[in-house]
C-alpha cells in the first residue's frame, strides 16, 4: 500500500494486514506522521505529536509479530488521544495554559487499554479548554479547522480528534463527551462517534469536566472501526466507582448484524421535539431523507415525544458548570503546572492570580456559573430543580424505550458553522449542544453517523450527523442501527461520505 | 492580650453552660479511604501518595470497604441509626493542604444519626458517682487533609517564610462524631467535656477501629461552648474551639471559654460567633476565623462516588461482633484478670482498661501489664502531664517488653530504659535495645569474665566475703554492673561471686 493508501485505509484492515505481515505498524506509523506533518498545519488537530513514542510502539507491535507473540485487535493502528486524557510522560494541557509544561506521572485506564490493544497513540488532539465548547475555537493554543472547509469549525470541544480522522492525519481518535463533545464534532466533519453508556469506559485519567457527565469514547471514519475501537476501551475498570462492572462484547458484531441483515423488526423513534421550524432546514431535509432509509431498511419508524428534553439546556448549563466549579479548583498553583505570583505573595493572591492568568473565559465563565449554582441559598433552586428535571428526562427515556429500541434524530441543529461566529455569543454556541445534551443527561449510549451533505451554495457541501440514542447499557442496539445505515450508503455512495471531502493534499488515491 | 476572665466559681452563679463536641478519629486501617496509599504515622514526608490522595488530573476516589464497616462498628456502640442510603459530598474550599481543593466529607446524608453515649462522671463535691446520657447527633465519614509545617522561628503561619505540605495524611480516612448539645451539667462542663471524651476514646480502643492518640492527632477534639443567664429560654452564642490536644486541655478549654465568655457578657459586650485556638502553655483561647468571614462551601453530592448502601445482614453481623458495653466489659475483663476490687478501681481510674486489655491481647498476663501502665507508665505519664493512653507508646510495644523481662532478657532496670528510648520516639522495644544495647549480658561465660575481673581487682574485699562479711559482696556486684553498663541480672552476679569463692550465701536461704 502507498502511504497515502494507508492514511485512507479503514483502521480494521490495517489491523489485519499488520496482522498478516502485509504492511509493518512502522510503515503504517510513519505513513501518519508523513501526512500529519504535511496536513496538520492546515487543520491544527494536534496539540502535541510524540512521534518518538509512536515509533517506539510501533516497533514494539512489529517485534512482538516478529515473535510470533500474539497480537491485540489494533494492534499497530495509529490515534489521536484528546488531550484531557492523561498519557505518562505526554504534556495533558486540557488546551488550557493552566496545564502547560505539564507532564502526567500515570496513565488513564483508556490508554493503557489502548496499549494493551497494540494502538500507537501518535499525540494529543486539540479541545475547547477543559472540553467546554462546541467548535474548538476555546483551546488556549490554537483554533481546529474542519477538513471540508477550512475556514469553518470542526465543532467541540472534541474537534482535534474529530479533525484528525478527517483528514486522516490518524485512522482512530479517542474524544470525550460531556454534552455532545464526541457526537456533534463528529456530524460537523462527517464522520462516526460515539459516547458509550455513562459507566461503560472508565473515566480514571479522563481529566474531569463534569464527573457524572464525562464519557470518552470512540471516533473513526466506519461503523465498524468505532465499535472496534469501542470494545477495546470499555469495560469494568475498579479505579472508578461509577465503572459499570461488565464487559461489553458484540459491539462489531451488531454493526455486522446490523449491516447484513437490517432492520427488520426493529421499531425506531424520532425524537418530535427535535425537529421543527427552528432547526435548520438543509440539516432536517437531510435527515428526512435518512429517517426513510431506516424505514426502507426495514425498521419500523415513529415520532415519539421526549417532553422534558425541552429543559435539557437549562438543566445542563447548571449540573455541568456546578461540577466544574469544584473539579477545578485544584488549579491553585500549589502542586503543577501554571503559577503566577512572587514568593512574597500569600497562597491566597498565588492561587487567584494563577486562576486568572491560567484560565480562559469560558471556562472562568462556568466556574462562575456552577460556583453561583452551589451557593447557600441558590442551591435548591438551581442546582437541585436541575437534578429534578434531570430525573425528568431520563424518565421520558426510559418510557420512549419501553416501546422503542432506537431514538434518531439531528446531532446537530445546524452544520459546521464559520469560525468566529459563535465565539462571543456564549448563547449561540450552547445551542449547538442542544440535541446532543438530552442523552448525556440521562446518561445513554449515543452516537453519530454521517448521513449526507447539505447542498452546496453560499456555504461548501457540509456533512450532517444522524443522532442514533439506545437505552442504557443497549449501545450494542445502536450500533445495530448505525452498522445498517452504513452499509445502506456504502451500496448508494460506492464509498464513504468522507470521500467527498477536499482532499488537503492536492490529489486522490 | 489576655481577655478579661470571671472567677470560675462565680460564672456559674449567673449562666449555664451548654457544650458541643465534635471529634474526629482517624481510622486504623491499612490503607487510605480513597486509594491504596499505606498509612502508617510518622513515614517520611509524601512518601505515602499517588494521583488519587494528590488530587492529581484525572485520578478518582473509591471508597475503603474496612473503612466503612468501621464506621459502622462506631455508629453501632454509639447506639446509632445507619442509614440505608448515604452520600458522599463534596465540600469546597480552597487551602494548600488540600489537593483537590474540596474534601470528601458527608453533608445532609450522614452514614449514622440519633445515638448516645453514658458517660461516668464523678461530682468532685459529693464525691457520688453517676451517669450522663451524652447524645450523639452524627457520626460521618470523611478523609483527612495534608499536613502543613510553617517554617520560622513560632510554627505559627503569620511569622513563616514558606510552608511545607506533607500528603501523607492527605486521604487518610477519618470519622467525626458530633454531640447534641449537652445541657444542665453546672458546674461540672470542664468535666463532663473530658468524661464524654474519655469515654468515647475507650470505647475506640476496645473497637480496634483506631489508635486514639490525641499527641498524633489520631483522635482531636472541637469544644463547642456557649452560656445563657440562669433561667433564660434561648441559648447563648457559641464558639468553637479547635483542636483540642488532650484530654486535660478539653477540661481547659471549656473552663477558660466559661470564664471568657462571662466576663463579656457581664461587661454587656456580645459573644461572637468564631473559631478559637485553644494554647497549651497557658491554657487561654484566642480568636480565629469568625463566622462572617467563614465560607460558604459549596456542598453537593460526590458524583464520583455512588452512595451508600449498607446490606442489612451485614449491619446485623457487625452488630453481633461488638464488644460489650463499656460497664459490662469493665465486669468481665475483671473477672478474666483476676484483679482485685482494690486493683481494679486503680485501674479504672487510671483510665488504664482498655490498655491493660490490649497489652493482655498483644500477649502478657494481666498482672504484668498491670506492673507497666500503672507503674512506670503513670509516673512518666504524670511527669508530661498527660494520660497514660496519649503516651507514645503502643500496648503492643509494653508486651513486648513485659515479655522480654520474664524471658530474662531484660531486668526491670534495662526495661525502664527501652520504655524511656520509645517514649523519646526512638523507635519499637526491639530498636531501642539494639540501638542502646541494653539485653542482659547473658550466659555465665560473658558474665563469669567480668565477675572473676573484679574478684581479681578486689582482694580484700574477697578476703571480707571469705570471712563471713556476705555485705561486702555489694562492691563485687557494683563493679561487675559497672564493667557491663547495668546490663547484667544482679541476682545471678551475687549467685556467681559466691559460687566462683565456694562460699554459702546465706540471703539465698
Amino acid at each position: 500500500m502507498s502511504p497515502q493508501a494507508i492514511t485512507r485505509a479503514e483502521a480494521l484492515t490495517l489491523a489485519a494486514q499488520i496482522a498478516a505481515g502485509e504492511l509493518s505498524a512502522r510503515e503504517v506509523t510513519e505513513a501518519h506522521l508523513a501526512r500529519i506533518a504535511e496536513v496538520d498545519p492546515l487543520v491544527g488537530a494536534f496539540l502535541h505529536v510524540d512521534a518518538d513514542g509512536a515509533r517506539a510502539q510501533a516497533d514494539a507491535v512489529d517485534a512482538q509479530r516478529a515473535a510470533g507473540e500474539p497480537l491485540g485487535p489494533l494492534a499497530g493502528v495509529p490515534l489521536a488521544l484528546k488531550d484531557v486524557l492523561v498519557q505518562r510522560g505526554i504534556p495533558t494541557t486540557c488546551g488550557s495554559r493552566i496545564l502547560e509544561g505539564w507532564r502526567p506521572p500515570y496513565d488513564a485506564t483508556v490508554v493503557t487499554r489502548l496499549r494493551a490493544a497494540g494502538v500507537v497513540i501518535l499525540g494529543k488532539a486539540n479541545c475547547d479548554e477543559f472540553a467546554m465548547g462546541s467548535s474548538t475555537e476555546n483551546s488556549a493554543y490554537h483554533p481546529t479547522r474542519n477538513p471540508w472547509a477550512l475556514d469553518r469549525v470542526p465543532g467541540g470541544s472534541s474537534g482535534g480528534s474529530a479533525a484528525a480522522v478527517a483528514a486522516h492525519l490518524a485512522p482512530l481518535a479517542i474524544g470525550t463527551d460531556t454534552g455532545g463533545s464526541i457526537r456533534q464534532p463528529a456530524a460537523l466533519t462527517g464522520i462516526v462517534g460515539a459516547k458509550p453508556t455513562y459507566g461503560g469506559v472508565s473515566r480514571y485519567g479522563l481529566v474531569a469536566f463534569a464527573s457524572s457527565l464525562d464519557q470518552a469514547g470512540p471516533m473513526a471514519r466506519t461503523v465498524a472501526d468505532t465499535a472496534a475501537l469501542h470494545e477495546v476501551i470499555a469495560g469494568h475498570d475498579p479505579r472508578d466507582a461509577t465503572s459499570i462492572p461488565q464487559q461489553w462484547p458484540g459491539l462489531r458484531a451488531a454493526a455486522e448484524a446490523g449491516a447484513a441483515e437490517g432492520l427488520t423488526g426493529m421499531r425506531i423513534g424520532v425524537i418530535a421535539e427535535h425537529d421543527g421550524p427552528g432547526w435548520d432546514a438543509q440539516v432536517r431535509a437531510v435527515t428526512a431523507d435518512a429517517i426513510d432509509r431506516l424505514q426502507h431498511l426495514g425498521a419500523e419508524v415513529v415520532t415519539v415525544s421526549v417532553p422534558h428534553v425541552v429543559h435539557a439546556l437549562a438543566a445542563y448549563y447548571l449540573i455541568a458548570p456546578s461540577e466544574a466549579s469544584s473539579n477545578l479548583a485544584r488549579f491553585d498553583g500549589m502542586r503543577y503546572g501554571l503559577r503566577v505570583g512572587g514568593d512574597d505573595d500569600s497562597v491566597a493572591a498565588v492561587m487567584s492570580a494563577t486562576r486568572a492568568a491560567g484560565f480562559g473565559p469560558e471556562v472562568k465563565r462556568r466556574i462562575m456559573l456552577g460556583t453561583f449554582a452551589l451557593s447557600t441559598g441558590y442551591y435548591e433552586a438551581y442546582y437541585r430543580s436541575a437534578q429534578q428535571v434531570r430525573r425528568l428526562i431520563a424518565d421520558d427515556f426510559a418510557a420512549a424505550f419501553t416501546h422503542c429500541d432506537a431514538l434518531v434524530g439531528p446531532t446537530s441543529p445546524l452544520p459546521a458553522f464559520p469560525l468566529g461566529e459563535r465565539i462571543d455569543d456564549p448563547l449561540a454556541m450552547y445551542l449547538a449542544d442542544l440535541a446532543t445534551l438530552p442523552a448525556s443527561l440521562a446518561g445513554l449510549p449515543a452516537m453519530s453517523v454521517p448521513i449526507g451533505l447539505t447542498p452546496a451554495g453560499a456555504a461548501p457541501a457540509l456533512p450532517v450527523g444522524l443522532q442514533i440514542i439506545a437505552a442504557a447499557t443497549a449501545d450494542a442496539t445502536m450500533y445495530r442501527v448505525a452498522g445498517a445505515l452504513a452499509a445502506d450508503q456504502q451500496q448508494q455512495w460506492g464509498g464513504l461520505l468522507l470521500d467527498r471531502a477536499p482532499s488537503l493534499s492536492g490529489g486522490r488515491p | 492580650m489576655t481577655e478579661p476572665v470571671v472567677d470560675y466559681a462565680e460564672v456559674l452563679t449567673r449562666y449555664e453552660p451548654v457544650l458541643g463536641l465534635e471529634v474526629h478519629v482517624e481510622l486504623a486501617t491499612a490503607s487510605k479511604m480513597f486509594c491504596g496509599c499505606a498509612t502508617e504515622f510518622g513515614a517520611a514526608p509524601n512518601t505515602q501518595t499517588c494521583p488519587v490522595c494528590l488530587g492529581l488530573p484525572g485520578a478518582l476516589p473509591v471508597s475503603n470497604d474496612t473503612a466503612l464497616a468501621s464506621i459502622v462498628r462506631i455508629g453501632l456502640a454509639l447506639n446509632c441509626t445507619i442509614a440505608a442510603d448515604s452520600r458522599f459530598a463534596r465540600k469546597n474550599y480552597f487551602y494548600p493542604d488540600m489537593p483537590k481543593d474540596f474534601q470528601i466529607s458527608q453533608y445532609d446524608e450522614p452514614l449514622c444519626t440519633d445515638g448516645w453515649l453514658d458517660v461516668p462522671v464523678v461530682d468532685p463535691e459529693s464525691q457520688t458517682d453517676g451517669v450522663i446520657r451524652v447524645g450523639i447527633e452524627r457520626v460521618h465519614m470523611e478523609e483527612d487533609t495534608g499536613k502543613l509545617t510553617h517554617a520560622g522561628s513560632t510554627g505559627r503561619i503569620h511569622d513563616a517564610g514558606y510552608s511545607l505540605v506533607d500528603y501523607n495524611r492527605s486521604g487518610i480516612p477519618l470519622v467525626e462524631i458530633v454531640t447534641r448539645p449537652i445541657t444542665a451539667t453546672g458546674a461540672l462542663a470542664p468535666q463532663v467535656a473530658r468524661a464524654y471524651v474519655t469515654q468515647l476514646r475507650d470505647l475506640l480502643r476496645a473497637l480496634a477501629v483506631s489508635d486514639v492518640r490525641m499527641e498524633q492527632g489520631s483522635l482531636r477534639c472541637d469544644v463547642n461552648v456557649s452560656l445563657a443567664p440562669i433561667g433564660a429560654t434561648a441559648w447563648g452564642t457559641r464558639t468553637e474551639t479547635k483542636n483540642v490536644n488532650s484530654l486535660r486541655s478539653v477540661e481547659r478549654a471549656v473552663r477558660y471559654e466559661m470564664s471568657r465568655q462571662a466576663a463579656r457578657l457581664d461587661a454587656g459586650q456580645s459573644i461572637v460567633q468564631e473559631t478559637r485556638h485553644f494554647h497549651e502553655a497557658d491554657g487561654t483561647t484566642s480568636a480565629g476565623r469568625s463566622k462572617e468571614q467563614a465560607e460558604d462551601y459549596r456542598y453537593f453530592p460526590e458524583p464520583d462516588l455512588v452512595p451508600i448502601q449498607p446490606d442489612p445482614a451485614w449491619v446485623a453481623r457487625l452488630r453481633e461482633d461488638l464488644p460489650a458495653a463499656p460497664h459490662l466489659r469493665r465486669e468481665q475483663l475483671h473477672a478474666e484478670w483476676g484483679f482485685t476490687a482494690a486493683e481494679m478501681r486503680d485501674v479504672v481510674n487510671a483510665g488504664a482498661v482498655e490498655l491493660i486489655a490490649a497489652t493482655v491481647a498483644a500477649g502478657t498476663t494481666p498482672a504484668g501489664a498491670r506492673k507497666w501502665w500503672l507503674g512506670e507508665l503513670a509516673r512518666r505519664a504524670t511527669q508530661l502531664g498527660v494520660s497514660a493512653a496519649d503516651l507514645p507508646i503502643t500496648p503492643a510495644a509494653v508486651a513486648r517488653i513485659e515479655q522480654l523481662v520474664d524471658a530474662g532478657t531484660l531486668t526491670d532496670t534495662l526495661a525502664r530504659q527501652v520504655i524511656e528510648g520509645v517514649l523519646a520516639g526512638e523507635g519499637e522495644p526491639d530498636a531501642v535495645i539494639a540501638a542502646r544495647d541494653l539485653q542482659v549480658v547473658g550466659g555465665d561465660g560473658e558474665l563469669g569474665v567480668a565477675v572473676d575481673a573484679a574478684l581479681a581487682a578486689e582482694p580484700e574485699v574477697v578476703e571480707r566475703i571469705r570471712a563471713g562479711k556476705h555485705a561486702a559482696v555489694g562492691v563485687i556486684v557494683g563493679a561487675v554492673m559497672k564493667q557491663t553498663r547495668g546490663r547484667a541480672d544482679a541476682a545471678r552476679v551475687r549467685a556467681l561471686v559466691f559460687e566462683r569463692l565456694g562460699v554459702v550465701d546465706e540471703a539465698a536461704g
